[in-house]
């Protein structure tokens, strides 16, 4: 299930640049932060923008969508509307607290490990390694059966699985960064180690990591919604987007639509937003290196 | 030996660089190899002088360079600035001696950090060495622009590399190798990456604040046309030892080693009824892991003798002043 | 002699986003059988690109867009691309600056040559193994080493091969495009040696692309020189050293240090190269002409035949025509 929805968003990515010709990659940019800001901006005024209370029943089960319910009830009679709008708050929060911890880890072991090389850099790249070559929602499995519910504990165990992602990104460039001449230079001027990691070899560094962040950003939103969909990560309650797919996913034979669909088609708009803002700081960035 | 104005000396410099094996290499042959960059270099600068060291790729006249700069550090031998030695200060000291001995660099287009505004990337010697902070930083560095060409200065303190042509980038290099006025400059190649037309100037540039600052040069190239106009003493490199070396009058009215001949022979000259010369050399450079025996150059030489294949010539003096010397076994 | 090849007034521009690059910008040239002519000019004079056009080899996003290259009668410019490609390799070849970057490193150099010649013409594998025999010793290849592989190879005897891919088919024409630049000075010099000898013993007409003009004078008989997409000289080569007449040419000239002068002053081209998006209107010269006058930046002079076989393309001589 939720493989469809992730090679669905891929395809319109490249179906829109199909039609589209050069420049997409301002367009894509932009559709993407528009997107994932209306869904930030959701999840911040929930409570003001959402009708009803998403956990408790406010009318009957499994309800068509109709004036009173936009988008109908789901099986346990609340409005799916109001899920939608409060599951808003889990996928932004876990998602940004997973990649912000990953990223910050990732990068900094990844710097420290490429420049310093020898041993420390041999033990954590054997580290991450490992964690890397485990199949990423086994491991999220384990480790939130491990750490139990809850949005924080999720959330490290979304950024275990990604932060190996930017530490070989990361420690690759340093390596080939290190050999570079303006490296050189900054050792012929007599710059200490410190300075030339933080001032040489970082910001180089890091224009490659926003697209790899927000591609990542687009994974982890399904692997949280993979992980509530299997009922690990989040409390039962909860208004999550993948729990809410799963649960009305039962009803779907019976032609009842929509307690799975629009959970559903939140989860491929966060992605969508995510892999377009990606795709299109990739090529905006890009053409000024082409130069 | 001490003599006055010896700004540089290096002694017996040697760099071999292991060579790096692949597993399977590693296993069925336990030797380890060497490429020997540098094999012996001995020579003095004065202090205002500008020495050449010119050959060919793989010479080791860039290693040689980056030794001098302690940018890397020799296998044997030994370097004096200014009669001290220097050949494995770390540090502090180390960062102390870059106040006095500085490096332009080939590729103007790689040797600037392409995230630093050019002000930032002058400025930052300054920084590094506590000398100066703030609006005084900038005003020294804004000075420095100013004398390397480089106007209005304002406006070149807040762009990017990427924002300069490949002469002004050497430029803004050469600004961050003065500011801290340095004695001694070593100039790797600094002219062969920018266009025809504008050498000259770049040229022009380094040798009027050599004037102005008594400044010392290395000056690396593999053009000895270049190293003509610009040198006074010169040495011509060949598989990581000097052949021949002299002062420049010397070196182009009465070349003696076969190599030389050979390379004033081969180099293009912008006259198209000149005689087409003959040089007598065959073959290419071999490889410096495993140089041939004696004398390194012996295999090419239409003039080898049989010493020459197992008795290695050192430098010697052609006559009484010792300026002239060659290493060579036709002498 | 007869002309083997004639460009008229070609354009070939280059479709970026930043702007329409005007590489090649109404370029006139010729040449004939059995001449080397050397393409001289800096970075972005549009030397390459105008070698790359003569075989429609010019990469996206560049086109060409205007203009005739007539070899034997036919327009080059615009003739299908299965007719080109019966050309390529056969009348006119090219090599460049690496020729190693375009073999496929698991075959033996043998097999290169063999299949380039056998593309293009039916030979048995007899006919054909001898054919490559001759071309590795014309190149100065022992034969065994038509076993080995690319990497084995030495930066000299990489361009030796190169040139064998090149000669393999006897073509009319051979352009080399900053074939010795990557080169030492002295294995240069036996390339530039081997390269006359075989246009001789071959009969070709080369274009010799450079940015170096000394090392052009070794081996043209006539030289263009180009300056931000146009060719601003042309002329047999000693004449050319002898009187350098365009700005330009002075210029380059006054740049460029000679081994065989004592006491010489280096001088340089004041300003920068030309902005090829946006060039100088009238002379594209004009900003750095230490001899520019009001006329020089309203109009573009036209190449001017100042006495046979020799054009400038300067108002200087608009009158001198002898």
């Amino acid at each position: 299930m939720i493989d469809v929805k992730y090679s669905l968003s891929k395809h319109i990515v490249s179906g829109i640049r199909a039609i589209f010709p050069r420049r997409t990659a301002e367009y894509f940019a932009l559709i993407g932060l528009i997107l994932i800001l209306s869904i930030i901006v959701m999840a911040i005024f929930a409570p003001l923008i959402a009708p009803y209370n998403p956990i408790k029943k406010v009318g009957d089960i499994l309800e068509r969508p109709s004036n009173k319910f936009i988008l109908g009830t789901d099986g346990l009679g609340r409005d799916i509307l109001s899920r939608i709008i409060f599951g808003a708050r889990t996928a932004i929060l876990v998602t940004f607290l997973a990649i912000s911890i990953s990223l910050s880890v990732g990068v900094f072991l990844g710097l420290l490990s490429g420049y310093i090389g020898g041993k420390f850099d041999s033990v954590f790249s054997l580290i991450m390694d490992a964690v890397y070559s485990f199949p990423g929602l086994i491991l999220a499995i384990v480790l939130t059966a491990m750490l139990g519910p809850g949005i924080v504990n999720t959330a490290i165990a979304i950024a275990v699985i990604y932060t190996p992602t930017y530490f070989r990104m990361v420690r690759g460039l340093v390596l080939s960064l290190k050999e570079s001449l303006f490296v050189e230079a900054a050792r012929a001027i007599g710059a200490r180690d410190r300075t030339i990691v933080f001032k040489y070899i970082f910001p180089n560094v890091i224009s490659s990591v926003p697209i790899v962040l927000s591609l990542n950003a687009a994974d982890a939103v399904l692997t949280l919604a993979a992980l509530s969909f299997l009922g690990l990560g989040l409390p039962a309650p909860t208004p999550d987007w993948g729990f809410d797919l799963k649960a009305g996913h039962a009803y779907l034979a019976a032609k009842i639509w929509w307690p799975s669909t629009f959970p559903g088609l939140m989860i491929v708009i966060l992605t969508l937003g995510f892999s377009l803002l990606g795709e299109g700081i990739n090529e905006l960035l890009n053409p000024e290196l082409r130069r | 030996m001490k003599e006055k104005d010896v700004e540089l000396e290096v002694v017996g410099l040697k760099k071999y660089f292991p060579v790096q094996k692949s597993f399977l290499e590693r296993v069925f042959s336990r030797k380890l190899e060497y490429v020997q960059a540098v094999n012996g270099v001995s020579f003095r600068v004065k202090r205002g002088q500008v020495f050449s060291l010119v050959g060919e790729s793989g010479c080791g006249k860039t290693t040689t360079g980056r030794l001098i700069v302690r940018l890397i550090d020799p296998t044997d031998g030994r370097i004096f600035f200014k009669n001290e030695e220097v050949t494995s200060w770390q540090g502090e000291k180390l960062r102390e001696f870059r106040k006095f001995v500085q490096i332009i660099f080939q590729n103007p287009y790689a040797s600037l950090n392409p995230r630093m505004k050019i002000g930032e990337a002058v400025g930052h010697p300054l920084e590094i060495h506590r000398l100066a902070t703030g609006e005084q930083k900038k005003r020294l560095v804004v000075q420095i622009l100013e004398k390397v060409g480089l106007e209005p200065a304002e406006k070149f303190y807040n762009l990017y590399p990427f924002e300069l042509s490949g002469g002004q980038r050497q430029r803004v290099a050469i600004a961050r190798a003065m500011i801290l006025n340095p004695e001694l400059v070593v100039a790797d190649e600094p002219i062969s990456m920018i266009d025809v037309s504008l050498r000259a100037k770049i040229l022009e540039l380094m040798l009027s604040l050599k004037n102005e600052r008594n400044l010392t040069y290395v000056f690396i190239t593999h053009d000895l046309a270049v190293a003509k106009y610009i040198s006074d003493w010169i040495a011509i490199m060949y598989l990581g030892e000097i052949v021949e070396i002299g002062r420049k009058e010397d070196i182009f009215s009465n070349p003696c080693h076969p190599y030389t001949k050979a390379l004033l022979a081969a180099i293009p000259v912008p006259d198209p009824k000149k005689a087409k010369k003959e040089i007598q050399l065959k073959g290419e450079v071999p490889s410096s892991i495993n140089p041939p025996s004696g004398c390194k150059f012996h295999p090419r030489c239409n003039f080898a003798m049989k010493k020459c294949r197992s008795l290695v010539p050192s430098l010697h003096p052609l006559n009484k002043d010792g300026n002239h010397q060659v290493a060579c076994h036709l002498f | 002699m007869q002309t083997l090849l004639e460009v008229r007034n070609l354009k070939v521009y280059y479709y970026l986003e930043d702007g329409i690059v005007k590489a090649v910008d109404g370029v006139n040239f010729f040449i004939r059988k059995g001449e080397t002519v050397g393409l001289v000019g800096e970075s972005g004079s549009g030397k390459s690109t105008f070698g790359l056009s003569l075989l429609r080899l010019v990469p996206t996003p560049g086109k060409i867009v205007g203009g005739q290259i007539l070899f034997n009668g036919t327009d080059l410019a615009r003739v299908e691309e299965r007719r080109i490609r019966l050309l390529r390799g056969k009348r006119i070849s090219m090599v460049f600056q690496d020729p190693m970057t375009s073999l496929n490193p698991l075959m033996r150099i043998e097999e290169h040559l063999m299949e380039t010649i056998r593309i293009q013409e039916r030979l048995t594998q007899k006919e054909a193994e001898r054919r490559v025999k001759t071309l590795l010793s014309e190149v100065g290849i022992p034969p065994e080493r038509g076993k080995d592989y690319p990497h084995q190879f030495s930066g000299g005897m990489r361009q030796r091969v190169g040139i064998a891919l090149g000669i393999a088919l006897n073509p009319d024409l051979l352009i080399a495009d900053e074939f010795t630049s990557a080169l030492d000075v002295i294995v240069q010099f036996q390339i530039l040696s081997l390269m006359k000898k075989l246009r001789a013993s071959h009969n070709m007409a080369m274009i010799f692309i450079s940015h170096d003009i000394s090392l052009v004078s070794e081996i043209a008989d006539k030289i263009a020189l180009m300056y931000a997409g146009q060719i601003v000289e042309f002329a047999p080569a000693v004449a050319f050293f002898e009187e350098h007449l365009h700005p330009y040419s002075r210029g380059l000239l006054d740049s460029v240090p000679n081994i065989e002068l004592s006491d010489q002053t280096l001088s340089y081209i004041p300003g920068m190269p030309p902005d090829l998006i946006n060039p100088p209107s009238g002379c594209r010269f004009y900003p750095r002409c230490p001899e520019a006058e009001d006329k020089c930046r309203e109009k573009d002079p036209p190449l001017i035949e100042v006495k046979p076989e020799y054009w400038v393309k300067c108002f200087k001589y608009e009158r001198k025509r002898r």
